[in-house]
């Protein structure tokens, strides 16, 4: 990590611009968390790696934990937090819930971010398709079968809305 | 800003090494810009006076407020594993209360009884008897003060949802519950016939999800006090038991005149840490900081690991010895011995361990994922040199640990940063930290002879297993925090018991000649403690595939054998459920694609007195390539009384991925001087491509205690791949992991 001050930069998260205070190399993650309160995404390995820092840039799945917030000033980003809320649930955190599929639950929110990027793109996908878009996203505690439910479940509710 | 000048003094003060260094600048108010979300400070109370909790009387678990709200004090904390809903479950039943009017607190050393270690499958067994008696006593009371309100005997009132009524008038709880409840839990209160329950048995949402799943402050991870700074630790990538294996020579913060924010480098002794305003900032000055260490030892190499273990010196313990082994080895038709060995495997959470301290002169307050927040406060004021009362911890779920992780670790961290600055300190882990220092399952090796009789029935079984203690969690004493062995002076190592690897270590089967034999050594090559089990995973690993040798010795098929050596009703129930829905012994779905298929059984009752487990494993073997995936399980549980079979079935699925994920990828490696597994790239676990299909059958046992579920189905899931890829291919795979380069090795030397 480079060592620059901090400076001013304006973010675009969950339709709100946000103007915050940060070095540009300062990666997105921390930003997110510290500076604008929001807890969904999580730091599990600051490598990209896991996937519990997953938020949709552009409505692409990126990992917060690697992208510096100076590259992302002119993007929309949506966090966990602008999918829902406790109060109106999407129709993914819905799902998850229906199936009760987390245990610790640490690294749902990059489970339920990467499920919106996959369902945006190929709304019906096979459960081979699934587990590949799931590939790179981690969990400890062996919730998988329920959360390939919980995506199962979330791609058809999208179809009996839409 | 820095000057010149506060530079030479840090770094002259820390080339003097003194006991404690810290230079703290002066703090820069942190920065607000208009339109910012503004974050809910966590309160940090005031009073951390720690309430002395009586453990034997109602209103110590009990609470009832005039609105009806029911609070439940618990010793026993969430990990994820859907205990608090449970537990609620539990008291909302016995108390006739609205589940929805029930809330757990749980873990706070000021307000909630100790009730130890949330570890070993023993919340539900331990806490949930305790809470369904004071329950039960406080619906005895609540009935007694209704009477005398009501005017009408206690043999014609009956309650629902809070309300007691009679025929003509009710009243709620609430309305009866002004005082305390000052009465003893004695035991004697009357509970129900569980053929009565609504609320116990039923699969209730977990109550912790929905915060978890929309972003809600539901972790440790999440805390933020007002003025709270951010820490990180810089340490060398290794260390064991008895020392760090080096020596900090010198300091140089030269690079961090570069990076902003940065409030203090904090050292004493080896230890060191840096403190800044913002995350990042700690973060990019824990990596610039330059620290000489002196040269480190070298450890042990890693190929002669279980080599070591059985030369260590070790005392000797004999847990068991029934018959006369020698004379049953001396008549036996058929003899057989085989070796099984464990690697050091890592907890391998998806979250670094983190917490929050505020440690100010006369008290402190530490926001911690431990699990024993009681030990972790005692051992935090012994190194703080805190009058214990003064000591406050308070429990904020981590990521999910499967035991001792470096949740109590990180706790020290931040205890002796916030010391050193004197502001709450905020300090996670990096991901290299918690791989390279988080105390590990340890490695492990078991011998097992065995004599069969002309029958085919087993005469003679000597088992001898050489284990480090599975037990280092801090008690009270500090010297098991990292921390407290890096300062100066380093708090002396207090010894350790004889802690898990011992368990499951006898075999569960009828042997008239039966000797465990436990070689305990002390020095393990990396640092270790409890790991999901403890020696129950390769403890069964090693019994179960022996069983499955021995079974072919006898011309038996695997289910067979073992049932003819139990008498264990529930044993049995177990393996016959489970063969009946694996379908054992019919055929395996054809394949096309050139893999060999095969299927295995293991069976194993936790700690040979709780749940009992029977698991059949499906696997395709590549011939070519060695590759194992395991594609169908089918798991028989029984834990007695049933409390909420969809949190059980979720237990048992995490417990089915985990163990196949530790018999088939996992291992902790390191170099000459150091863990090189540090990142997710060198630490491989199960992933969704190669996640089976799982089916779990729940056993209820209506009536019966209910025994934990954390662990059980975690112990016979590696035989039972080892098993059925020896079905597959017959080739034995004895050694975790069964990688293809051993399964290759195994197929050619079959």
């Amino acid at each position: 990590m480079t060592t620059t001050q901090a400076s001013r930069t304006e973010i675009s998260v969950n339709g709100t611009r946000h103007a915050v205070v940060a070095a540009p190399e300062t990666p997105l993650l921390y930003v997110l968390r510290n500076e604008l309160g929001l807890n969904a995404a999580k730091f599990g390995c600051g490598l990209g790696r896991c996937g519990a820092c997953t938020v949709l840039r552009d409505g692409a799945a990126i990992r917060a934990c690697e992208v510096p917030v100076g590259e992302v000033s002119g993007a929309e980003l949506i966090t966990l937090e602008g999918l829902g809320s406790a109060d109106e649930l999407h129709p993914i955190q819905q799902a998850f819930l229906d199936e009760q599929a987390a245990q610790c639950g640490f690294c749902i929110p990059g489970m339920m971010m990467t499920t919106a990027a996959l369902l945006a793109e190929n709304p019906q996908p096979t459960t081979g398709e699934i587990r590949e878009a799931l590939r790179d996203t981690l969990c400890r505690c062996g919730a998988h079968v329920r959360i390939l439910r919980a995506v199962e479940r979330a791609a058809r509710a999208a179809k009996e809305g839409s | 800003m820095r000057t010149p000048r506060t530079r030479r003094r840090l770094l002259a003060g820390l080339l003097l090494g003194f006991g404690v260094m810290a230079f703290v600048r002066r703090p820069r108010t942190l920065a607000r810009e208009p339109g910012l979300v503004a974050m809910p400070p966590t309160q940090t109370p005031q009073d951390v006076q720690t309430r002395n909790v009586a453990a034997d009387t109602v209103d110590t678990y009990l609470a009832i407020a005039a609105d009806g709200q029911v609070t439940v004090r618990v010793g026993k904390v969430e990990l994820g594993t859907g205990i608090a809903t449970a537990l609620a479950q539990i008291v909302a039943e016995e108390l006739d209360a609205p589940l929805d009017r029930v809330t757990l607190v749980q873990g706070d050393t000021a307000t909630t009884p100790d009730q130890g270690t949330t570890a070993g499958s023993k919340s539900l067994q331990v806490a949930g008897p305790l809470l369904r008696q004071a329950a039960a006593e406080a619906r005895r009371i609540l009935l007694d003060r209704a009477s005398e309100k009501l005017g009408v005997p206690v043999d014609r009132l009956r309650v629902a949802d809070g309300v007691v009524r009679s025929d003509a008038r009710s009243v709620a709880y609430g309305e009866l519950a002004g005082k305390p409840f000052d009465h003893p839990v004695t035991g004697d209160a009357p509970v129900k016939a569980s053929a009565d329950y609504r609320v116990v048995g039923q699969s209730i949402p977990r109550r912790d999800l929905l915060a978890k799943l929309t972003g809600g402050e539901a972790f440790v991870h999440d805390v933020r006090l007002e003025g709270m700074l951010h820490g990180r630790v810089v340490r060398p990538r290794v260390r064991t038991r008895d020392g760090i294996g080096a020596s900090v020579v010198a300091v140089d913060d030269g690079a961090l005149k570069d990076i902003a924010g940065v409030i203090a480098v904090v050292r004493n002794g080896d230890f060191v840490g840096v403190v800044a305003e913002r995350e990042e900032q700690a973060v990019a000055a824990a990596r610039a900081l330059n620290v000489t260490w002196s040269a480190l030892p070298e450890l042990p190499a890693q190929a002669d690991e279980h080599a070591r273990l059985r030369a260590m010196p070790s005392e000797t313990r004999v847990p068991v010895n029934a018959g006369d082994l020698e004379a049953a080895f001396a008549t036996a038709a058929v003899t057989h011995a085989a070796t099984f060995d464990q690697p050091w495997q890592a907890h391998a959470s998806m979250g670094p361990s983190c917490a929050v301290a505020d440690v100010r002169a006369d008290g402190a307050t530490i926001y911690a994922s431990s699990q024993n927040v009681y030990a972790l406060a005692r051992s935090l004021a012994s190194l703080l040199g805190l009058a214990p009362e003064r000591v406050r911890v308070i429990y904020r779920e981590g990521s999910g640990c499967y035991g001792h992780n470096g949740a109590d670790d990180v706790s020290a961290d931040a205890a002796l940063l916030s010391r050193a600055v004197g502001r709450p300190v905020r300090v996670q882990w990096m991901r290299e930290d918690e791989f390279a220092w988080e105390p590990k399952g340890p490695a492990m090796t078991s011998d097992i002879r065995a004599g069969l009789d002309a029958g085919g029935n087993i005469v003679a079984w000597d088992y001898r297993v050489w284990t480090p203690t599975h037990g280092t969690r801090p008690g009270g004493e500090p010297s098991r925090l990292l921390a407290a062995q890096l300062i100066d002076p380093p708090v002396a190592p207090a010894p350790y018991g004889q802690v898990g690897g011992d368990r499951n270590a006898p075999t569960i089967y009828t042997v008239p000649n039966n000797r465990v034999t436990v070689e305990w050594v002390s020095s393990p090559t990396l640092r270790q403690s409890s790991l999901r089990s403890l020696g129950g995973f390769h403890n069964t690993t090693a019994n179960e595939i022996f069983m499955d040798e021995l079974a072919r010795l006898a011309s038996a098929d695997p289910v067979a054998f073992r049932l003819r050596h139990l008498g264990d009703p529930r044993a049995v129930d177990v393996l016959q459920r489970v063969a009946e829905r694996a379908g054992w012994g019919g055929p395996l779905p054809e394949r096309s694609d050139g893999l060999l298929i095969g299927r295995g059984v293991a069976f194993a009752r936790y700690e040979t007195a709780f749940a009992y487990v029977a698991t059949v494993a499906e696997v395709a073997v590549d011939p070519a390539s060695g590759a194992v995936r395991v594609e169908r399980v089918v798991v028989a549980h029984d834990c007695g009384a049933i409390v909420n079979p969809d949190g059980l079935t979720n237990q048992i699925e995490g417990n089915v991925i985990q163990g196949i994920s530790r018999a088939l990828l996992e291992e902790v490696t390191w170099g000459r001087h150091e863990v090189t597994s540090l990142t997710w790239a060198d630490y491989h676990i199960l992933t969704f491509p190669d996640v089976p299909e799982i089916d779990v059958i729940l056993i209820d046992r209506p009536g019966e205690p209910s025994w934990g579920a954390g662990e059980p189905a975690i112990c016979p899931m590696a035989a039972a791949v080892s098993n059925a890829i020896c079905d597959a291919t017959g080739a034995r795979l004895r050694a975790i992991p069964y990688t293809p380069e051993r399964v290759l090795a195994a197929i050619r030397n079959g």
